[in-house]
């Protein structure tokens, strides 16, 4: 009889998905042994970062801080062409959204599945987590959310067998779709014809077609290129460029929340969008309008 | 829990939990396909040890916690483990007289029927087929299954749990 109940529990999981829910609710049962089998790392953390001495911290700090002002140079640069692309993009009638809000998640320490590319992190559906949502690391984009319990989630990477991801080529825009190939250090692009123009050390960023991770991420670089006078596609392999099995810090993407930025990072940005978003997206009006944009460019610099 | 000639509850329910963590605890990558099945292994020797607390039931309650822990298709332990625990009970008898290492070989039958189970259904579900080192983690659980049996069997006398 238990048997016949788990055949039923199998199927409502994989076909309907409705038991979401239950799983949820039980995965705070399981919460308690993920946490004591992070124990261990996070006490050996404690104390490492405790017992370091000054001079280690001291160098530590200079580093981040030059680190800083060097990214605190490119962001000008980003702000003023996120500036000038929604300009033209106004220019187009069409619409850009940049300026996700995000929030930093760590990996837990907890092996799954070893045939199923998935990881638990450290934030759930209290932390408004909901399943879909996009993961990246520092690198690149790492794969989505597919189950959100109240305190973890687990997620998907993009290498894992079961999903896919649209990419578009960065150079020439060509658009296509990145399969995971179950290894994790490689992608599989099956649709890409023979006489498309893809060579090897291309950058595949997200295209934002599927509508669930935003536009202009990188993904991959592409590896190899083959080109089978026998097939209709060629044979295309790419490399992830988000480090899948070793970062422990992820980065957690809203969509589409440009009104409700709570991240203190990204105000800048808003601010800019405001100005530039209150005007008719007319052509005359929108180049009239360039100038206090730039203005406000300068300002918040 | 003292409670009349049932008692030691809460040993099981240990060895259980451990058996749990032990199969998420982080693996260096060169490791991670050799992790035995420990629930596995804990079951079945509660089932052939003490088969009157220790069942069906409590199989398919633990597989259910293994699939909520590694994020496969809810239900895909239940069944397999109910199974393991089903035949377990069944055979409890003869297994308690055989010899340790005639033991083990038993016990890779019921930890290879839970893996083929598995993969049915993971590929059933439309998962890739398994490279030939899937099977090693039943071939660990029979190697291991010596100092299982013992340290189990140690901790059931020293508790006293019948």
């Amino acid at each position: 009889m238990l048997v016949a109940f788990s055949a039923v529990l199998m199927v409502m999981d994989h076909k309907y998905k409705s038991l979401e829910s239950v799983r949820d609710t039980l995965s705070v049962l399981v919460y308690p042994i993920q946490l004591s089998v992070e124990l261990p790392r996070s006490i050996s953390d404690w104390f490492s970062e405790s017992l370091a001495t000054r001079r280690e911290l001291q160098e530590e700090v200079d580093s981040l801080r030059t680190q800083q002002i060097i990214q605190k140079t490119q962001m000008q640069k980003l702000a003023a062409l996120e500036v000038e692309n929604i300009r033209l993009r106004e220019l187009l009638d069409s619409s850009f959204e940049i300026g996700e809000r995000v929030l930093v998640a760590e990996l837990m320490s907890v092996n799954l599945d070893p045939y199923k590319h998935q990881i638990v992190i450290n934030r759930g559906e209290l932390h408004n987590v909901y399943p879909g949502q996009p993961l990246l690391d520092a690198n690149g984009v790492m794969g989505q959310i597919v189950h959100a319990g109240p305190y973890t989630s687990t997620a998907i990477l993009i290498t894992d067998t079961s999903h896919a991801i649209p990419i578009q080529v960065n150079r020439n825009g060509l658009r296509s779709i990145a399969l995971g190939s179950g290894a994790i250090n490689r992608l599989d692009l099956p649709y890409i014809p023979n006489s498309a123009d893809i060579k090897p050390g291309d950058l595949l960023t997200t295209s934002g077609l599927g509508g669930r991770f935003p536009p202009g991420y990188p993904v991959a670089t592409v590896e190899t290129v083959e080109h089978d006078p026998g097939n209709a596609f060629a044979k295309v392999i790419a490399t992830p460029l988000a480090h899948l099995n070793s970062s422990r810090e992820v980065l957690l993407v809203w969509l589409n929340t440009a009104a409700t930025v709570e991240s203190t990072d990204n105000i800048p940005v808003e601010e800019l969008i405001d100005d530039t978003e209150t005007p008719d997206s007319s052509a005359g009006e929108a180049g009239d309008n360039s100038n206090p944009a730039t203005d406000t460019a300068a300002d918040t610099q | 829990m003292i409670t009349g000639k049932r008692h030691g509850g809460s040993v099981i329910l240990l060895t259980f939990i451990a058996a749990l963590l032990l199969t998420v605890m982080p693996l260096p990558d060169w490791a991670r396909y050799l992790r035995p099945d420990w629930v596995g292994l804990v079951l079945i020797y509660w089932c052939m040890a003490l088969p009157d607390r220790v069942g069906v039931t409590t199989g398919w309650f633990m597989g259910l916690l293994v699939d909520l822990l590694t994020g496969t298709v809810l239900g895909q332990h239940a069944l397999s483990l109910t199974v393991v625990a089903y035949l377990t009970l069944k055979f409890h008898q003869r297994l308690r007289l055989f010899p340790v290492m005639q033991q083990a070989l038993t016990i890779l039958v019921l930890l290879i029927l839970h893996q083929l189970l598995a993969l049915w259904i993971s590929r059933i579900i439309g998962r890739p087929s398994a490279p030939w080192y899937f099977w090693m983690p039943s071939l660990l659980g029979m190697l291991i299954w010596p100092l299982v049996y013992s340290t189990l069997r140690g901790m059931r006398r020293g508790f006293r749990v019948s």
